[in-house]
């Protein structure tokens, strides 16, 4: 049994591989788009605004799964055909991104308003004040839910699995059928995602004390 | 009382500037005239207007009518006469010509003190790390500071906050600076030590607008004291007359009479 798996290992590593891949490509992607569309929303003229807010809360309110089917098999129907790749990873980073886009409002909200116009009366530009001032404030506030929505999408990866990807759970599901060996993989699996999820929340703590001087 | 001339044009010239939130006109056609090296204290019941016209000083706050000019230019709006707003980067450049002290403080919690001082100094003002922190640790000084350069804000008492708060407007050598109700967060023990680095600031001829409920001190300080009430500039004179008891102006002397009640 544990030769089989033994044997399997180089295998299991690649899905690994692609997990850790399409976790990283979601989590780079939908930081990047959800911050600047969570800026939108805060300081965006109205249209701007509205049409922020109607993203993420429409993402938001579709399951994920759903949504991945919608993206694979549904975008075909309007011309646009996307690798199961790639559709999986828009989809998982559209998710992603409309959680970004409320972790940046909720900190950068949380800064009091004093804050900004202090950093205007010394004649800083929008981005300065972002850069210089906001930013530095709001991101011990948007550390601990971003990290946890990190978690999250390196677990809600594994739902690629389900378009064909041989990622971690594709490549675990495949040696199963060959091995009949369900209960050691699975929990092999567990640990896996387990460990990186559990690594990860150990930075996160680290980076908190690292910010903690911050008064709230 | 130095009145604008040709020859002494207006250093800040407010026009005509009215201002509404929704249907309630807060700022109604107020005109006030500062030139170089006076000091104005701003009074007024709350209410009348005296914290929005500061803050369309330095364009804090847009103003629906008139026009507010620093050396004769405009200070949110192009001068090309049009009502069109500036550019965001135009906007930063007209308000790093004034400087602004806040009611309650706002200094920048994850910068100490000397970094507070140094974040306009280096990102709008261009100096080195270098030149930045010896302008700061000198302004530093003027307030009674220089030990507490790499405090953070909040190891810093009120007034300790306060008065970096100031060194951060100062610093950056504003044509005018302006002083929000500065004392009114502050435990009354704290209130002297503030005061007297505004007072040390006027007598380098600082020209400066200043709200204040501190009235012993607008006595002192101030060139000229403008009355506010209802949005509009009331009454407008020399401190002695502007607070002395034969005023011919209801709305001042019942203000006056009320605040004496209540403060002494």
């Amino acid at each position: 049994m544990l030769g089989q798996i033994a044997y399997a290992l180089p295998f299991l590593a690649q899905g690994f591989a692609v997990t850790l891949w399409v976790s990283l490509l979601v989590v780079v992607l939908s930081l990047v788009a959800g911050v600047m569309m969570g800026v939108g929303l805060v300081y965006g003229p109205a249209p701007l605004r509205w049409a922020v807010r109607i993203f993420s809360d429409t993402i938001r309110g579709i399951p994920i799964l759903v949504l991945i089917f919608f993206v694979y098999y549904g975008l075909p129907a309007v011309g646009l055909h996307l690798e199961s790749f790639w559709a999986a990873v828009l989809a998982l980073t559209l998710f992603k991104t409309a959680q970004v886009i409320e972790y940046l409002r909720g900190a950068v909200g949380s800064i009091p308003k004093g804050q900004s116009e202090a950093a205007m009366a010394i004649g800083l530009t929008f981005r300065q004040r972002l850069a210089y001032v906001i930013f530095p404030q709001a991101f011990r506030r948007f550390l601990p839910p971003w990290i946890n929505g990190v978690t999250d999408a390196v677990k809600g990866s594994a739902l690629v699995s389900l378009l064909g990807i041989t990622d971690l759970m594709h490549a675990i599901n495949q040696v199963i059928g060959r091995t009949y060996e369900a209960m050691p993989l699975y929990i092999l699996g567990a640990v896996i995602y387990f460990a990186v999820n559990y690594a990860l929340s150990l930075a996160s703590r680290r980076l908190e004390r690292r910010f903690s001087f911050i008064r709230e | 009382m130095p009145i604008a001339t040709p020859a002494n044009p207006a250093l800040l010239d407010v026009s005509e500037v009215s201002k509404s939130f929704g249907s309630v006109a807060v700022l109604r056609s107020v005109s006030l005239q500062v030139t170089r090296g006076e000091v104005v204290t701003v009074i007024g019941p709350s209410g009348s207007g005296k914290t929005t016209l500061l803050r369309c000083v330095n364009f804090l706050e847009s103003y629906d009518s008139g026009s507010i000019r620093i050396d004769g230019r405009e200070v949110g709006f192009r001068d090309t006469g049009a009502r069109q707003r500036r550019s965001e980067r135009d906007l930063a450049k007209m308000r790093a010509e004034t400087g602004m002290v806040f009611q309650s403080f706002n200094l920048f919690p994850h910068l100490t003190a000397a970094g507070n001082i140094m974040l306009g100094l280096r990102k709008v003002r261009g100096k080195s790390s270098t030149e930045a922190r010896a302008i700061a640790e000198h302004w530093l000084g003027r307030v009674g500071l220089a030990h507490k350069a790499d405090s953070l804000p909040a190891e810093l008492s009120g007034g300790q906050q306060q008065r970096v708060g100031i060194a951060r407007a100062v610093a950056m050598e504003p044509k005018i600076l302006l002083l929000d109700e500065i004392t009114s967060a502050l435990d009354p023990e704290l209130v002297g030590e503030v005061l007297e680095v505004v007072r040390s600031l006027a007598e380098d001829g600082m020209t400066m607008v200043m709200v204040t409920h501190e009235m012993a001190f607008a006595r002192d300080a101030s060139s000229r004291i403008v009355f506010m009430a209802d949005g509009g500039v009331s009454a407008a004179g020399p401190p002695a007359e502007i607070l002395g008891a034969d005023i011919d102006n209801e709305r001042l002397r019942s203000f006056l009479a009320r605040f004496r009640a209540s403060h002494f």
